[in-house]
């Protein structure tokens, strides 16, 4: 059996993209400044991290306007669900082997 | 080493879990809500009950023979009273839940919270028009009944973005609606049960689950 520490995704390696990441495979969509309050994080923090997910193709990114103001939501996309369950498999195979 | 893997997993693991729990669902639902909704329909209730006491208020609700009944001074006081009830209950409630997101420094307007007036509004509408169809139609003894079922179907429709308690209390309320249309003449005292002694004892259950 290979070790699981070696199964963990070094992108999820942030709380942050953790925190994004738990927050999109709960919901259809998520704002930024919901994901801001959510993970409690500073503008610019949050928008690094969601460039690198957005980079590997974890998350997709939507602008839209309600009335003047930008609304940019976030949605997961298929290989960032798959890439988020297989962290956390590793995470609970992780503890599992140990306790 | 291998317990520092073990602690780091565990919190990763946490975190995870109460930002999923957080982000679609609203959490910060108070149980003093339930309890101050359930005094105020108990208050209502004995309002309602008083002024039934006086004939001309037997009248509400009961066909006649000239067709759809007139929305007279009686019907108004009557309606009046339930949303006065709706009203009180509901800024109360607000009040509790506010108190408990400040306390716990959570937002009250976000996805869940929004996700959870959607699914919860349409069914309210809806009770809330076949409510006023009933009396104006003359069949005023279903408006208790239906009530309590687009309420629960409400309080279900909603529980998937809050605390999951809130959909037993919904299953409740819809099974005492189907209930009580097979007893009219007690309607209130239905009514009386299902929001004010449910709520009571869901959110008298849920406060010292969750706020204590």
């Amino acid at each position: 059996m290979s070790n699981p520490i070696e199964q963990l995704n070094k992108i999820f390696d942030s709380r942050i993209r953790i925190g994004i990441m738990s927050a999109l495979i709960v919901n259809d969509n998520v704002n930024f400044n919901d994901l801001k309050s959510l993970i409690d994080v500073t503008d610019g923090n949050l928008a690094t991290h969601l460039k690198t997910l957005e980079e590997n193709a974890f998350i997709k990114v939507e602008k839209g306007f309600i009335g003047r103001k930008t609304n940019t939501v976030y949605s997961i996309t298929i290989t960032g669900e798959k890439a988020f369950r297989s962290h956390l498999d590793a995470l609970e195979k992780i503890i599992k082997g140990l306790s | 080493m291998q317990s520092k893997n073990n602690d780091a997993s565990l919190e990763a693991l946490q975190d995870i879990r109460s930002i999923m729990d957080r982000s679609a669902r609203f959490v910060s639902l108070s149980g003093m809500s339930g309890i101050w909704a359930g005094f105020v329909a108990l208050i209502g209730a004995s309002i309602a009950h008083i002024m039934l006491q006086e004939p001309h208020y037997r009248q509400i609700g009961k066909a006649n023979e000239a067709g759809p009944q007139q929305f007279d001074a009686y019907t108004l006081h009557f309606v009046m009273l339930g949303l006065g009830v709706f009203v009180v209950a509901l800024l109360g409630a607000f009040y509790f839940t506010f108190k408990k997101a400040k306390k716990h420094s959570h937002v009250l307007w976000n996805n869940a919270s929004r996700q959870l007036l959607i699914q919860g509004f349409f069914p309210i509408m809806a009770g809330g028009v076949f409510c006023v169809t009933f009396i104006y139609y003359g069949c005023g003894l279903f408006v208790a009944p239906a009530c309590l079922v687009f309420y629960g179907l409400a309080l279900i429709s909603g529980s998937r973005h809050t605390l999951s308690d809130i959909r037993y209390l919904g299953m409740l309320d819809v099974l005492l609606g189907c209930c009580a249309i097979f007893f009219p003449g007690f309607g209130l005292y239905f009514w009386a049960a299902g929001f004010g002694i449910l709520h009571i004892f869901y959110g008298a259950m849920m406060w010292s689950k969750y706020d204590k």
